[in-house]
């Protein structure tokens, strides 16, 4: 492979611009899509993605294309994820590439979260140019966004393609820009082999797959690779392309894009960000920027009906076999018997794995309220981590205890900074910087406890803001906090899968809302429902859900019993998706009371 | 085996925006109908289902009180010629108010109506109205005394509570005019809003517009309390009756007698099978018109009872009477004592006060009434 030829690039966009379509419209165009293979969102394989329009695990696809100069051009398109929750791995997807497409929406303009990416793209040195999608729509204001992103990002936009995925406009264009503009790889085809592991996944019949870019070194079926991180041996069973389908080649050189089969039987063993290389003749340093993953969100997911203990349990280790950011251990509930706490990158990481258990593996799940991990100073000195309320020991032998700190980037239209400062105030927040990236576009830089972020922040962010704002955030630090358990009483009796770990300074309205909120979400039942907050001994907070008065059917007509039947098999199926805690029915909703409280 | 037949009239004046039931707007029931319905028995006689001497014959509807009372004559003639008729049967009529008049009323007992059910509904005429009702409360005490003048002695009438806009003041008034015309029989329910009606989509997402459950159960606690202190059984849930004024054909309901449905969208449960068979009729028009003109009755969803369901039908029937369930009684229908079946359940219930258990009965109290859903809903597989 002529690696003057060759431009690997992604396509840096906010969700909803038109990514995946655009993606779509280049495989199309270079013949890469026949019209048999066609289905809108090539790129996007899961259902659950393509009804959320984001991507959640990477894809990548070779174009190949003869240019307007007449010659024949391989272009790997590397597909990123497009969520805060994976920022680590959009990180490693654009390191693979020498180039982006920035592509915005022309009626929307920049967002955050296409800002974090740019940056992203920016820091691992790729060629960045802009592309202005939806320029169709009547609401199109390529001029303003094209201010927007020379005052915002810096980069030159001058020369921006106009484009309409949608309509297929600017098609052509964009892959000129492609050639022209990002350099071709660079690399030596016959140094020792090295090549950077930018994502991986299981498949059932072939094992773990892995998809590399080659730097440098040559890559042949049947050589001995080793993945230096993890020190593993392994034989390159099959080396290929995706085309868009997967397709063997003999080699894969300097400056490619494509995969690897190498028996590997875990996902675990192949660590995005991990350095490929051969046994015989390794590489003289792995690539830089490697990380290890770890959850940062845990839940306890529970089943609703115990028989599907098993069930719940297998289900979890097919995702995983997927998914190494995510894990899961058993966990004993009183209230709620046996479970799993699970751990997940982020609030829409843990989304996405319970819709994917409900919805592809048939599970009545009760997920209790996300946590963030904690540390715990003993007073022997020792430090653990806790993962859930019910970890933390006794007061007595507790120091002192930290809560991670993240640095968040928010970005507004100017009307609502007063209103997002308020909500970052009131999540115990720490102003950095405010920064006017326009006279209308403000960023607000903030360090925030994760634990707010996890409950209702985001949701708050967006009904301040009515959608407009867009948060992206990173790890800092941990930080002594005044950290409290509060405990939720269910007529007397604590329901563990309700506690929580709280701010002292926010335990007493937290307290008092969350009761509230969850007086609204159980129904009345056939006896009087005390719900209390309490931290440690003292009652902070109480409501009472009334006994069921009243739930009569209305008078037969005409002797119609089945209709009469129906009605209480109905009321019966109800009931299911309660769960028991002593002799209280508790809907699903109320264990994630606590994300709904105002 | 039937000892029982209903015959539906799916007619009415005009469409009550509440009620969920098999009905279409006419003036008059179509004469074809009521060639229909005979045809229909006749098709029926032909079963090879026993039948004695029939118990009851109920009119319902719709609005049967919309059938020429020449018609009425015909169908119970041809019923006792072909099933006979015990000395005593209870023959009763559905009447709506703003349909009948003393002449009427007078030619439907000629006919063989002993018995009258009047839709009065309520008695306040703001309410009729949010019901969407033709009669006002001074035409159904009208037809009420024109019903007596005309010889009925057994007249019950319907009352709804827990309305849009009602409070328990104008509950208790409803229930103090009734008492006045002392009919012998008061069906006394809630207002439930069911699906497909104009209510569900007045008041599905507008709850608070509705007496909330309190109140609810406040108008069926005065209910109760204002009509046993004037001498009426509460007997069954939704059911009060002056002594030996019971409905024996919606008892029958409850006890599992066989009976017949004959009409667009009628219900029949035949105890032929050794736990019985439920089928209903087709509701469409023309179906119903095409088969029985065919030769077949019309039908649909024939479902013959395990003993599994008989049980749970026992049970949620059984228990809507205020005399419950007797445990011999049980015990000869199933053959296995109900305790064996369902004793954990109804100690459950007894000890939180929904069920009462005697030495030979098992049965709701008034608490348990108000929350028999609860009850029922225990006793389905």
């Amino acid at each position: 492979m002529d690696i003057s030829r060759l431009r690997n690039f992604s396509i840096i966009a906010h969700i909803d611009h038109g990514k995946s379509t655009l993606a779509d419209r280049l495989l199309e165009y270079t013949g890469t899509l026949s019209e048999r293979e066609k289905q809108d969102q090539f790129l996007d394989k899961m259902d659950l993605e393509r009804e959320r329009g984001i991507t959640i695990k990477a894809q990548t696809v070779r174009l190949n294309y003869r240019a307007d100069d007449g010659n024949d051009y391989v272009l790997n398109l590397i597909d990123t994820p497009g969520h805060v929750d994976f920022t680590y791995e959009v990180s490693r997807s654009l390191s693979a590439c020498e180039g982006g497409l920035l592509v915005v929406d022309a009626s929307q303009g920049v967002e955050a979260q296409t800002l974090a990416n740019v940056y992203l793209a920016l820091d691992n040195n790729l060629e960045v140019f802009p592309v202005l999608n939806k320029i169709d729509l009547p609401a199109a204001e390529p001029e303003r966004v094209m201010h927007e992103i020379e005052d915002i990002i810096g980069i030159d936009a001058h020369d921006a393609v106009f484009a309409s995925a949608k309509e297929g406009i600017g098609i052509h264009e964009i892959l000129e820009e492609i050639i022209s503009k990002i350099p071709a790889p660079k690399g030596d085809m016959s140094a020792p082999l090295k090549a950077l592991l930018f994502d991986s996944w299981y498949d059932q019949y072939q094992g773990v797959i892995i998809l590399v870019r080659l730097f440098d070194g040559t890559l042949k079926k049947g050589d001995k690779i080793q993945l230096v991180r993890t020190g593993r041996t392994y034989e390159a069973l099959k080396v290929g392309v995706f085309a868009p389908v997967m397709v063997e080649v003999p080699q894969l050189t300097a400056g490619e894009v494509g995969f690897i089969i190498a028996g590997i039987k875990d996902v675990a063993d192949a660590k995005v960000g991990d350095t490929v290389t051969h046994f015989h003749r390794p590489c003289a340093s792995p690539l830089a920027g490697f990380k290890e993953v770890k959850p940062m969100v845990f839940s306890g997911l529970y089943p609703i009906d115990t028989v599907q203990y098993e069930q719940l349990r297998d289900a979890l280790a097919k995702l995983k076999l997927n998914d190494s950011s995510f894990s899961f251990e058993p966990e004993t509930s009183v209230a709620l018997g046996f479970g799993f706490r699970c751990g997940f990158l982020g609030l829409l990481h843990m989304e996405i794995i319970q819709e994917r258990l409900e919805r592809e593996f048939g599970l009545d799940l009760i997920t209790t309220a996300p946590t963030v991990v904690y540390k715990v100073h003993r007073v022997t000195g020792e430090i653990q981590t806790i993962e859930s309320a019910n970890q933390l020991p006794e007061l007595q032998n507790v120091e002192y205890l930290e809560e991670p700190f993240i640095l968040a980037h928010i970005h507004v239209p100017n009307e609502f900074v007063g209103g997002v400062l308020a909500l970052c105030e009131d999540k115990r927040g720490v102003q950095r910087e405010i920064k006017y990236l326009t006279p209308t576009r403000v960023m607000i830089i903030y360090e925030l406890p994760l634990n707010e972020i996890v409950l209702d922040f985001y949701d708050r962010l967006k009904s301040i803001t009515k959608g407009y704002a867009s948060l992206d955030y990173e790890h800092l630090d941990y930080r002594r906090s005044e950290l409290v358990r509060m405990n939720i009483m269910i007529n007397g009796e604590v329901v563990d899968a309700l506690s929580l770990i709280i701010h002292r300074d926010k335990a007493y309205f937290r307290g008092r809302d969350l009761v509230s909120k969850m007086k609204e979400l159980i129904p009345r039942q056939m006896f009087e429902v005390a719900i209390q907050a309490a931290i440690g001994n003292k009652v902070i907070a109480r409501e009472t859900v009334k006994a069921m008065r009243k739930d009569v059917l209305a008078k037969c007509y005409g002797g119609d019993i089945t209709r009469k039947r129906k009605l209480l098999e109905k009321q019966k199926e109800g009931k299911k998706r309660m769960k028991n805690v002593g002799n209280v029915e508790l809907p699903q909703e109320a264990f994630l009371a606590i994300l709904k409280v105002e | 085996m039937f000892t029982r037949i209903y015959l539906h009239i799916p007619f009415c004046r005009s469409k009550c925006p509440y009620c969920a039931f098999v009905s279409s707007q006419t003036q008059t029931v179509p004469a074809d109908y009521t060639e229909l319905l005979l045809a229909e028995m006749r098709l029926a006689a032909a079963l090879p289902a026993q039948h004695t001497p029939l118990e009851s014959i109920y009119f319902g509807g719709g609005t049967p009180s919309l059938l020429e009372p020449s018609s009425v004559a015909t169908i119970l003639a041809q019923a006792k010629d072909l099933f006979g008729l015990a000395a005593n049967a209870e023959i009763t009529l559905e009447a709506n108010p703003g349909t009948v008049d003393a002449m009427r009323l007078a030619a439907f007992r000629k006919a063989g109506i002993n018995r009258l059910s009047l839709g009065v509904q309520s008695l306040d005429d703001r309410l009729l109205k949010t019901l969407g009702r033709i009669h006002t409360a001074r035409q159904a005490l009208d037809a009420f005394s024109a019903a007596r003048t005309a010889g009925f002695d057994n007249i019950g009438i319907d009352l709804i509570h827990a309305l849009p806009g009602q409070s328990e003041r104008m509950w208790q008034a409803d229930l103090e005019q009734a008492l006045r015309i002392a009919p012998e029989h008061l069906s006394v329910y809630g207002l439930s809003v069911e699906e497909g009606t104009p209510y569900a989509d007045r008041y599905a997402d507008n709850e608070e517009l509705l007496p909330d459950q309190d109140l609810a159960a406040e108008m069926f606690e005065l209910a109760d309390e204002v009509l046993t202190t004037h001498g009426y059984e509460h007997y069954e849930i939704a059911n009060y009756a002056l002594p030996g004024r019971r409905s024996r054909h919606n008892s029958g309901y409850w006890h599992r007698d066989g009976y017949l449905g004959l009409g667009r969208g009628a219900h029949t449960f035949l105890r032929d099978t050794p736990y019985g068979t439920r089928c209903s009729n087709t509701p469409d028009p023309d179906e119903y018109r095409n088969e029985i003109c065919n030769g077949a009755l019309p039908w649909r969803d024939i479902s013959i009872l395990s003993s599994e369901d008989a049980m749970t039908e026992y049970m949620f029937l059984g228990l809507r009477m205020a005399d419950g369930i007797g445990f011999n009684a049980f015990e000869q229908e199933f053959g296995v004592p109900l305790d064996q079946v369902y004793g954990e359940t109804t100690r459950g219930f007894a000890q939180a006060g929904l069920l009462e258990i005697t030495n030979h009965r098992v049965r709701l109290t008034r608490r348990g009434m108000l929350l028999s859903n609860q009850v029922f809903s225990k006793f389905l597989p």
